[in-house]
């Protein structure tokens, strides 16, 4: 059967595009072979920062004939609707239909029609056009003589030449000269542009990608990762050092070339007084090099591994050189913005005034930043302010939960006024990726303690459901103000995150929170604390929104049981223990925890069974009208399995209480599973429904207290099983 | 480019004039108008009409000349090796741009001395925007060893308009190109001149105090409540010379008359912001809306000139 090679050439396309891209061609078009009745073996998709190229084995050389039946008017019918009938079936005289007849609706005509199969060829090049035409790219452009007529094609960059090329193993294959907007499609395509310019004509893909490998292009980007990485691991161990390895990197420099040649080079070992996060940032964000350590060290070397696309006629001396000096330079000027935010600021007599909102320290450079920030009234969001308001809210916070964390308040209050005072700094404004980073560093050089130095930096964690949780009560306090203000403004202006859509980032706040409290087992409400937060942004904003807590609340139950069902908890567990006004994290997931342990032991899953047991007949009767008594009657027990369930039933229900009052869940729990036997007794030996009004009412009021004491801990109606 | 044999000084490795002068050659033999600077202070070639407006409209154009350009906040007092607030740009630009740009570009390359089977030349993404010409487009930074020595980008648009047919420029940063051709680290090192010896003049020696004494405007001495008025003028008369020169009723009128003066002063307002922006008095929150003012003034200088014969307003009637 038939192979289809397709390959699409163009001006060099951005490499976080090309995968992406080569896989929608792929999907595009094999979607529309099928879509138009052709099957396919395999098909499978490659790209270079100059093609995609598309290879499908064992094409049928056509599609199938395709035969239908299509209905028409009854033979006596009007020639109105005899004609519309010809026109929609496409015969040119009744003679053409046949005739059906129906035991209802009597003789009718019945058009046979029989969609002929087309060459794949033909299907290719009717298709081909429309699919790059409209192809999905993030991006696109016009561009040329063609660009002033309305509706010209739009490519990533522009599109130089098509490939396509059809034909059965061993035999030759023809072009599909499909054309689009004057680019015919033909079995022309080029090798590598400098090493290979000249035009080469191919077959199919085995020769496609045997003639490119020749001219110096390597079409499977998943083998230039391998050329990389394998040989970037070479050089460093023939150096005597590391790679720092960086997938992210590693594809982005195998979508910029197509002949990859790996390369070090060096730079002044007095450069690594930067920091290394700065270091690995500039040489990977504007050069696109990996950096390089001593096995096992913390630290980078002053190697650093480049990626280039030619194979130099010097055997890449110049390249080395080259590279080498643009890192040293953007280095020089890290070393300069690292040596400037160390320093003072110019005019600081106009920033007394932010100063002093925030007991600043004029005398000390992240404090300047901190009170440049505040002077240049930098927005935060345009309903909620600038930074400097954000930072005096998230102080008020901090303060408020620094009573419930125990910390240090000055700390507290300290590193409050100086979390954000980095985003000011120039190597955060170089790289914004380094926010919190940077501060922790600047505070320590300009001598703030350890608990305020990690806060300004660990304020910003968790990140993720994978990131660090800061433990430190100082980082703990400022962290959770920095959460808590964001998801309680962005709430109180209604801006919540809907669908796939959470540009604040507001879902990871909410997990952060949780993380924060469950894993540093903290008592934290969170009504009081949105009151709070809610509280300062009043102050600054008397018109702002009046109450959020209920639907945060909310949220923040939604979040919980995303994080405790990653946990592998039972969701219909959590319902069990989640009461709508349910504020205290820490407590909810303990109940879980315990409710879970109890279920899935026998006596849990056997009072379960016996609850829902007693709460269906209890619901059942309800539904009836059935009378069920107010109270329970002693006097009205028949049985001792009566007796001795009411009495269980006081003596478990008051342990639970009780113990619940201690927060101690298990020993709730182990209240509860008392009632296991008793009630079991109770199903054995009783008959609900006695013939005696009084009687019946009086156990189903029973049944109800069945119901009130395992609600002491969980609705156990919701629990599924 | 022929071998005929260029003295040393002339030779665009050993000089930053010859590094102008080889391109100039360059360009002009492709069918470029080769133009002189642009007369007022700007921060990018791009501000040039020659460019901004020139891209607009029907008319095929193509330009090539150097820009000096003012980066105020780029200012280092003259102690960074590689930051001015003064520097080249060479600006080409092409309409429609040919479909052999990229092969173009390469040949100036290759005529200033760089062998692409010994230089690892380099076509990354940077999608380019200037958010106060109110323009974008899609190209690449032009990378040789790592190094981004210039910008390629096919117009979409610009002056809030799109462009009709696309326009592609080119533009090299020479000071940094020079550096990498003469191998050079200091950029006040550069050879100006080509000469040796007492003859030699460098590039530090023509500017490197004017670096020094622009820093110190830039920063810490310009008057920014004039600068502010200024700012407010020269809005004022962008949008009044606009007004004068619109198209009237009568049939002998149907022209824009004044784009090119009310341009500069868009180009002023421009320039003001960015001494503004360099003496840290604008809060972010303004920073927008002086942008958002300048593109307003932009947008409206493009509008006009497509009113205009250069603009294309008898291109029709000259093409039929």
């Amino acid at each position: 059967m038939p192979d289809l090679l397709i390959e699409l050439r163009s001006e060099e396309i951005p490499a976080r595009m090309q995968r992406k891209a080569a896989g929608d061609l792929k999907k595009l078009v094999t979607d529309a072979l099928v879509e138009a009745g052709l099957t396919y073996e395999g098909a499978r998709e490659y790209w270079t920062p100059r093609r995609l190229t598309l290879d499908i084995r064992g094409l049928n050389a056509r599609s199938a004939d395709m035969r239908e039946e299509r209905k028409g008017p009854r033979i006596d019918a009007n020639d109105k609707a005899i004609e519309g009938f010809l026109r929609a079936a496409g015969l040119s005289s009744i003679s053409e239909a046949h005739v059906h007849n129906d035991p209802k609706k009597g003789d009718f005509y019945v058009a046979h029609i029989v969609r002929r199969g087309r060459e794949a060829e033909e299907i290719v090049a009717d298709v081909m056009p429309a699919i790059i035409r409209d192809f999905p790219w993030p991006k696109s452009m016009r561009s040329g003589a063609a660009s002033a007529i309305p509706g010209s094609l739009r490519w990533v960059r522009p599109l130089q030449s098509i490939v396509c090329t059809f034909g059965a193993e061993h035999d030759e294959t023809k072009v599909i000269p499909f054309e689009v907007d004057g680019i015919v499609a033909s079995n022309i395509t080029y090798g590598h542009r400098f090493h290979a310019p000249e035009a080469i004509a191919v077959r199919r893909f085995a020769d496609y990608a045997e003639k490119l490998g020749k001219a110096k292009v390597v079409i499977d980007a998943e083998r230039r990762k391998e050329i990389i990485s394998a040989d970037a691991h070479n050089i460093a161990f023939a150096n005597g050092l590391e790679l720092v390895e960086d997938e992210g990197l590693l594809e982005e420099v195998a979508g910029l070339v197509e002949w990859p040649k790996v390369l070090m080079g060096s730079f002044e070992e007095s450069y690594l007084a930067i920091p290394s996060e700065i270091i690995r940032l500039t040489i990977k964000t504007n050069q696109k090099c990996f950096v390089t350590r001593k096995p096992g060290a913390e630290t980078l070397s002053n190697r650093f591994i480049l990626v280039s696309n030619i194979e130099a006629k010097d055997g890449g001396k110049e390249i080395v050189h080259g590279n080498g000096k643009v890192v040293r330079a953007r280095l020089s000027d890290a070393a300069h913005f690292w040596k400037r935010d160390q320093g003072d600021l110019p005019d600081l007599e106009t920033l007394a005034a932010s100063a002093g909102k925030f007991g600043l320290d004029l005398k000390k450079p992240l404090d300047q930043r901190m009170a440049k920030l505040d002077a240049l009234n930098v927005t935060f969001h345009a309903k909620l302010g600038t930074q400097g308001e954000r930072v005096a809210r998230i102080r008020s916070l901090a303060a408020a939960l620094a009573k419930i964390t125990g910390a240090d308040p000055a700390s507290v209050a300290r590193a409050a006024v100086l979390a954000k005072a980095d985003l000011r700094t120039e190597a955060v404004g170089e790289f914004p990726e380094l926010q919190g980073i940077m501060g922790h560093k600047y505070a320590v050089l300009q001598g703030e303690s350890a608990a305020v130095a990690n806060a300004i930096e660990d304020h910003y964690k968790p990140q993720g459901p994978s990131d660090h949780v800061p433990t430190d009560p100082v980082s703990v306090s400022v962290a959770l103000a920095d959460k808590l203000d964001t998801l309680v403004g962005f709430w109180a202006i209604d801006e919540r995150p809907t669908g796939s859509k959470d540009p604040y980032a507001l879902r990871r706040a909410a997990l952060g929170v949780i993380r924060l409290i469950l894993e540093g087992r903290a008592r934290l409400p969170l009504l009081p604390c949105f009151d709070v937060a809610l509280a300062s942004l009043k102050l600054q904003r008397p018109a702002m929104a009046a109450d959020v807590s209920g639907d945060l609340l909310a949220f923040f139950h939604d979040r919980l049981k995303v994080y405790l069902r990653d946990l592998g908890a039972r969701h219909d567990l959590i319902d069990a223990v989640l009461a709508p006004d349910a504020d205290d994290l820490l407590m909810i997931a303990r109940r879980v925890e315990a409710l879970t342990a109890f279920i899935t032991a026998e006596e849990g899953r056997n009072l379960l069974a016996g609850t829902k047991r007693a709460t269906q007949i209890l619901a059942a009767e309800e539904k009836k009208g059935t009378e069920v008594a107010a109270s329970v009657d002693e006097e009205l027990f028949r049985l001792d399995a009566e007796r001795l369930l009411y009495a269980s039933i006081k003596v478990a229900s008051d342990g639970a209480r009780a113990a619940i009052a201690k927060e101690d869940f298990r020993s709730a729990m182990e209240a509860l599973s008392k009632l296991r036997e008793p009630v079991d007794a109770f199903f054995n030996d009783v008959l609900v429904n006695d013939e005696d009004k009084a009687i019946r009412a009086n156990r189903l009021a029973l049944l109800g207290l069945i119901r009130s004491a395992t609600g002491e801990v969980a609705d156990f109606s919701k629990i599924s099983g | 480019m022929t071998t005929s044999p260029l003295p040393d000084h002339m030779n665009p490795k050993r000089s930053f004039q010859a590094l102008i002068l080889t391109l100039h050659n360059y360009w002009a033999d492709k069918g470029c108008a080769v133009l002189q600077p642009y007369d007022m202070e700007v921060g990018a070639g791009t501000f040039h009409p020659a460019t901004t407006l020139r891209a607009l409209g029907p008319k095929p154009w193509r330009a090539a000349y150097v820009q000096p350009s003012r980066r105020p906040t780029d200012g280092r007092y003259g102690e960074n090796p590689n930051r001015l607030q003064h520097y080249y740009q060479y600006q080409v630009i092409l309409k429609p741009n040919p479909s052999n740009l990229q092969e173009l570009y390469l040949g100036s390359l290759e005529a200033i001395g760089l062998d692409p089977l010994l230089h690892d030349i380099r076509f990354v993404e940077d999608d380019w925007e200037s958010p106060t010409l109110g323009a974008w487009g899609l190209g690449w930074e032009c990378w040789c060893d790592g190094m981004e020595v210039s910008q390629f980008t096919y117009f979409q648009q610009v002056c809030g308009i799109e462009c009709s047919p696309v326009s592609g420029e080119l533009t090299y940063g020479l000071e940094r190109l020079a550096m990498y051709v003469q191998g050079v680290d200091n950029v006040y090192d550069l050879n100006f001149n080509g000469r040796d010896g007492a003859e030699k003049i460098s590039y530090g020696d023509v500017f490197l105090q004017a670096e020094q004494e622009y820093s110190r405007h830039n920063f810490e001495y310009a008057n920014t409540a004039m600068l502010h008025q200024h700012f407010i003028d020269a809005e004022k008369e962008c949008l009044a010379l606009l007004a004068a020169g619109a198209p009237g009723d009568a049939s002998n009128n149907r022209l824009h008359r004044c784009v090119f003066p009310a341009y500069d002063q868009c180009i002023k307002a421009s320039h003001v912001f960015n001494l503004l922006d360099a003496r840290g008095v604008i809060s972010v929150t303004e920073r927008q809306s002086y942008i958002l003012r300048v593109r307003t003034l932009a947008k409206a200088c493009g509008e006009a000139f497509l009113l205009t014969d250069a603009g294309g307003a008898n291109w029709e009637r000259e093409a039929a």
